[in-house]
């Protein structure tokens, strides 16, 4: 394939606890992304660790592949929202992706 | 005498203590609570279909408004002791609603010593679970007012999602779906499926009880962060809840079990739904503290002297 078929995207990943998933899924979908991702993950901070032993404890790694000006709004307002009482951890990178229409 | 659960809870905790690698699936941990949440519906359900449903009305009522009742009676205390207003909202929240384990060990206590309880105690399970959470997050919205924050924008924490969180969360819906199930089916419908959910009930529930003792020995930790007043909350509420379940048992005539059984309820704390409600509902409050509280330190307490005792103050009232 030629590199012409390869778009510019930006993906914003957020790692947060599991108790928020399907409010922060419905936020970003209102906000306009298309699609996510979330795996269960594990891990620490300066905060502490959250090893997700515990059904009530779990941490979520959630994946939005879209465009940058929709990734920063959505990014915000996570910051805005949850950020203050909820653990959240959040970066921004950018990618290619094959077929733009999906992001 | 130990209940032979209960050792496998303590084997649990001592695993976690000596920082052994021991941990239990998470398909495995999942399925052993769908099981014990079905089996204890069912069970429920059978002798829910010899009875007459309406005279079980006010014991329904009674374990409706107990539930409410006691995150309203905790609030000022837990106020007294310094707590922040989100934490002794969601701290009331976690005693008002039931851990359904505590309740599995108290019937399994029950029927070794040869106590007689009402068989539909399933049903009052799964009526306790949601409205001490309801009751926690009333009394966490009415201080938030007070205060009148300006807070920025909250998340979405409507009472239509958190409802369906709750009534339709796995341990609702699985405890009267069993319950249905059994109710509809009778001991003829059962019969089939016996072996697989009445039979091993109680080797499950020592499975289970040994994941809930790595959990909980993991949480021991915390006690010592939290310091004294987790250990006064976790240790002081139960019994004096428990007086208070009894209490509304024997004005309801309920035989000896199922006394002890209300006592036990009101005594326990929830550590599954009522966590995870009320992070969402109050976020603002500590959830390390009333999960320390209600797994490190009550349910222990619970499992290893609460029951006991329950039952000696159920013999005693009735």
């Amino acid at each position: 394939m030629t590199p012409e078929t390869r778009h510019p995207k930006t993906m914003l990943v957020i790692i947060a606890e599991a108790v928020i998933e399907k409010s922060l899924i419905q936020d970003a979908l209102e906000l306009g992304t298309h699609g996510w991702t979330v795996s269960e993950v594990h891990g620490g901070s300066l905060q502490g660790v959250r090893d997700g032993d515990w059904e009530a404890d779990r941490t979520i790694e959630l994946k939005l592949i879209c465009d940058t000006t929709v990734a920063d709004t959505i990014a915000d307002h996570v910051l805005e929202t949850y950020a203050p009482h909820y653990s959240v951890a959040m970066y921004l990178s950018d990618v290619r992706v094959l077929r733009p229409e999906r992001f | 005498m130990i209940d032979v659960v209960v050792l496998f809870f303590i084997l649990g905790v001592f695993a976690r203590l000596v920082g052994s690698d021991l941990r239990l699936p998470e398909a495995l941990y999942e399925t052993l609570s769908i099981y014990l949440l079905l089996a204890i519906g069912l069970k429920g359900g059978l002798e829910l279909s010899r009875q007459p449903l309406l005279e079980l009305a006010p014991q329904a009522l009674a374990a409706l408004a107990l539930g409410f009742t006691i995150p309203l009676l905790l609030y000022p205390i837990l106020r007294l002791l310094r707590l922040e207003t989100a934490d002794a909202a969601a701290l009331g929240a976690h005693y008002g609603s039931v851990s359904v384990v505590t309740f599995a060990v108290a019937i399994t206590a029950l029927g070794k010593a040869g106590i007689p309880y009402e068989s539909h105690a399933a049903l009052w399970v799964a009526l306790m679970e949601a409205p001490g959470i309801v009751a926690g997050i009333l009394l966490a919205r009415r201080a938030e007012r007070s205060i009148s924050t300006t807070d920025n924008k909250s998340p979405r924490t409507g009472w239509w999602s958190l409802s369906h969180e709750v009534l339709f969360g796995k341990s609702v819906l699985l405890l009267i779906g069993g319950l249905v199930i059994g109710a509809i089916a009778g001991d003829k419908g059962i019969a089939p499926i016996q072996s697989v959910f009445i039979d091993p009930f109680k080797g499950v529930l020592a499975l289970f009880l040994l994941e809930l003792g790595l959990v909980a020995g993991a949480r021991l930790a915390e006690v010592r962060r939290f310091g004294l007043t987790v250990i006064v909350i976790g240790l002081g509420a139960p019994p004096v809840l428990a007086c208070l379940g009894a209490f509304t048992g024997v004005m309801l005539g309920l035989s000896t079990g199922g006394v002890a059984i209300f006592a036990t309820l009101a005594a326990s704390a929830s550590y599954i739904a009522a966590p995870t409600a009320m992070r969402i509902a109050v976020p603002q409050a500590n959830a390390a503290l009333s999960i320390t509280a209600a797994l490190a330190v009550t349910f222990p307490f619970n499992l290893l002297f609460g029951i006991p005792l329950y039952i000696a103050l159920a013999k005693a009232v009735t």
